[in-house]
């Protein structure tokens, strides 16, 4: 415990230096304004912004793309209680209460619970996020191939059991980011695949331009021709006070949201999406008087607020210990900590140790930063919304081909997000997730390896898999999860999407988990 | 005849393009199955896409009908395509500004029907300042074209 407090203290040093101090500041900033506006997702808002940490140092970058995922958290709330529209889908269930706030003249208050809860569940969720990750990291040091391959498989299984539709579905999402990730030179044998004479292909297919295409360009696309002239109304200060029953009303679902966050945000899958959902219901079937729930209860705003910001610290569990992103945001961090050269996986806490305490810590200050900017400036952010669309969305473009251009100063990276555009544009109309590709294409390279390493161990035996009691427990789970996703696909039974309420998946125009 | 469901067409692409990468490991050796070579994962994972997108077809017959989809913003969206098909192909030819300038230009005022004064104003605006932003100040390398720009 001293010894996490001093590696603590130690984070913190790095992350109170004015230049992190200024990157936790901008990614918060931008994070809101990503959350607020409803064309722009947390996914979409740091893939496009990606490519602008290249320049930094990697605990920068971190620290900006972490400010941009929790910034858009809160973000998204401010829409959803004032306009009835969710600025990113973990706030659609903010809107139900928070905007019945609003109607009753109470919006000034629903925000300010929502950011109080938010904050002390982010808050808390980082300490859980704090405590857990270091001793997950140290037993995941036992792990040779055979269980990184089996964790690995896992991570896509869990993913895919808990995509909204059929488990089939999800599958073959996963199962065409894996085969985009075969394409470029075989690290074992230095043997070229799928390159057809393009140099550039021999490097493999970058996660930078497809992430970009498949979030940042598809929400373009899907919001396109859409110039929203919403009634802005932003509340004044002395409206943000929440009376003493509202604040005594929201203390429990905060708590009860904070939990429920931080475990569902750990489970590969759009956690920061159900764990909203699950609060909401929840609360509702917790509460005295369940008749309130959409029309206007507190409890409806302070469970669902804080459970899909502690969601998002829970998912960053996964990753810094393991090196196994539990979704499409983790995925995209993973990929910029491998871009800055740093090996994710349970030795980061022992090679980087500044980094991830610094992390960490920058949590911490972001929080507050938060707290600060989405209280008495929340007037200036809804005035963001004022901005057309039609001028918004080919700045967008514009700040995408910068980044994907100058990963490698290479146009056939700007020619792949324009396919990753088109391809996630058409599944996501078609209801499909992505999520899956972009998981399938980071997992790719690690999986082979591990797999061929593992059979390399063994002189070809796949029972090294079976084994080893840690391998052969995650791949058991796995095949449980299989099973039960294809059980629910021949029996017609709710699958878990369905039951947690998150079915069906985003629809046009609407935001990806 | 009634038309094919969403999962129907979907799960027939899947499949024509696992069949194409399962033609196309043909000449990446396979090595053994105790001994993978590089063709053995693209193979493995290209079998499995293709019995997951039978799956998709089969389990899809009674979903929802691709023809009842709405793609209301297709001109728009075939616009924003053809901007990005337009900035991969003049990117390095015409450099940024000059790219960036016009793919605005024609998005603002074509496509969106914004004038032309309004177009250009924040075409000009826009390509320069991100240029001198990225270029200049965060030392981002971008192409340039004829005439410095």
């Amino acid at each position: 415990m001293v010894e996490t407090l001093h590696s603590l203290a130690n984070g913190f040093a790095v992350a109170l230096s004015p230049e992190v101090l200024m990157y936790a500041f901008v990614g918060c900033l931008v994070g809101t304004l990503v959350g607020v506006l409803p064309g722009v997702g947390p996914l979409g808002g740091i893939s496009l912004l990606l490519p602008v940490t290249y320049g930094l140092d990697a605990t920068s970058a971190l620290v900006l793309l972490a400010g941009i995922y929790y910034g858009a958290m809160y973000g998204g709330s401010t829409t959803s209680i004032l306009m009835r529209i969710p600025g990113e889908a973990a706030s659609v269930m903010t809107c139900i209460d928070g905007y019945a706030m609003t109607q009753k003249g109470r919006g000034g208050a629903a925000l300010a619970i929502a950011a109080v809860g938010s904050f002390v569940a982010g808050t808390l969720s980082i300490l859980g996020l704090m405590l857990l990750a270091p001793p997950l990291a140290e037993f995941a040091l036992r792990f040779g191939p055979p269980e990184n391959f089996a964790l690995m498989v896992l991570g896509l299984l869990v993913l895919a059991y808990m995509s909204s539709g059929p488990i089939t579905r999800s599958l073959s999402m996963a199962a065409l980011g894996l085969l985009l990730g075969m394409v470029g030179m075989d690290t074992m044998t230095g043997l070229f695949r799928f390159d057809y004479g393009v140099s550039e292909l021999g490097d493999g297919i970058g996660i930078v331009p497809v992430a970009v295409g498949l979030f940042g360009i598809s929400e373009i696309l899907l919001s396109a021709g859409r110039d929203s002239k919403a009634e802005i109304r932003a509340p004044r200060l002395r409206e943000l006070l929440p009376t003493r029953q509202e604040w005594r009303a929201s203390a429990a679902p905060i708590g009860r949201g904070t939990v429920l966050g931080f475990l569902i945000g750990i489970i590969p899958g759009p956690g920061h999406v159900i764990s909203s959902f699950v609060s909401y219901s929840v609360e509702r079937r917790l509460s005295r008087h369940p008749e309130r729930f959409g029309h206007g209860a507190i409890e409806g705003v302070a469970g669902p607020e804080s459970a899909n910001n502690s969601a998002t610290s829970g998912a960053f569990v996964p990753m810094l210990a393991l090196g196994l992103p539990s979704g499409a945001v983790p995925a995209i961090m993973l990929a910029a900590m491998m871009i800055h050269g740093i090996a994710p996986g349970p030795l980061l806490m022992q090679q980087q140790p500044e980094l991830f305490w610094a992390v960490i810590a920058s949590m911490y200050v972001g929080n507050v930063v938060l707290l600060i900017l989405n209280l008495p400036f929340v007037g200036i952010f809804v005035n963001i919304l004022r901005i057309p669309y039609s001028y918004l969305y080919p700045a967008l473009l514009a700040f995408a081909t910068i980044g994907v251009y100058s990963v490698n100063s290479s146009v056939v990276d700007v020619w792949m997000m324009a396919v990753a555009g088109l391809a996630g544009y058409v599944l996501r109309k078609l209801d499909y997730e992505i999520a899956p590709i972009i998981l399938g294409l980071v997992l790719a390279p690690m999986i082979e390896l591990s797999f061929r390493q593992s059979l390399a161990m063994s002189a070809g035996s796949y029972s090294i898999f079976f084994t080893h009691p840690i391998s052969a427990f995650m791949l058991l789970i796995g095949l449980t999860l299989l099973l039960l996703g294809m059980r629910s696909m021949f029996t017609r039974a709710a699958g878990p999407g369905a039951l947690m309420g998150i079915e069906p998946a985003a629809g046009p125009g609407q935001k990806q988990p | 005849m009634r038309s094919l469901t969403v999962d129907q067409v979907v799960g027939s692409v899947f499949a024509a393009f696992s069949l194409l990468v399962l033609w196309e490991t043909r000449g990446i050796p396979f090595g053994f199955l105790a001994e993978p070579g590089p063709g053995a994962m693209p193979t493995l994972l290209a079998t499995a896409l293709l019995a997951c997108s039978i799956a998709v077809v089969v389990g899809g017959r009674s979903g929802k009908r691709a023809a009842d989809v709405k793609w209301t913003e297709w001109r728009h969206a075939v616009g924003i395509l053809g901007a990005c098909a337009f900035i991969a192909f003049a990117l390095e030819r015409l450099g940024y500004r000059l790219t960036i300038l016009v793919m605005l230009l024609v998005l603002v005022s074509i496509v969106e029907k914004k004038g032309w004064i309004a177009g250009i104003v924040f075409a000009a605006c826009f390509s320069f300042a991100t240029h001198y932003l990225f270029n200049t100040l965060l030392r981002v390398p971008l192409p340039q074209g004829p005439f410095g720009l």
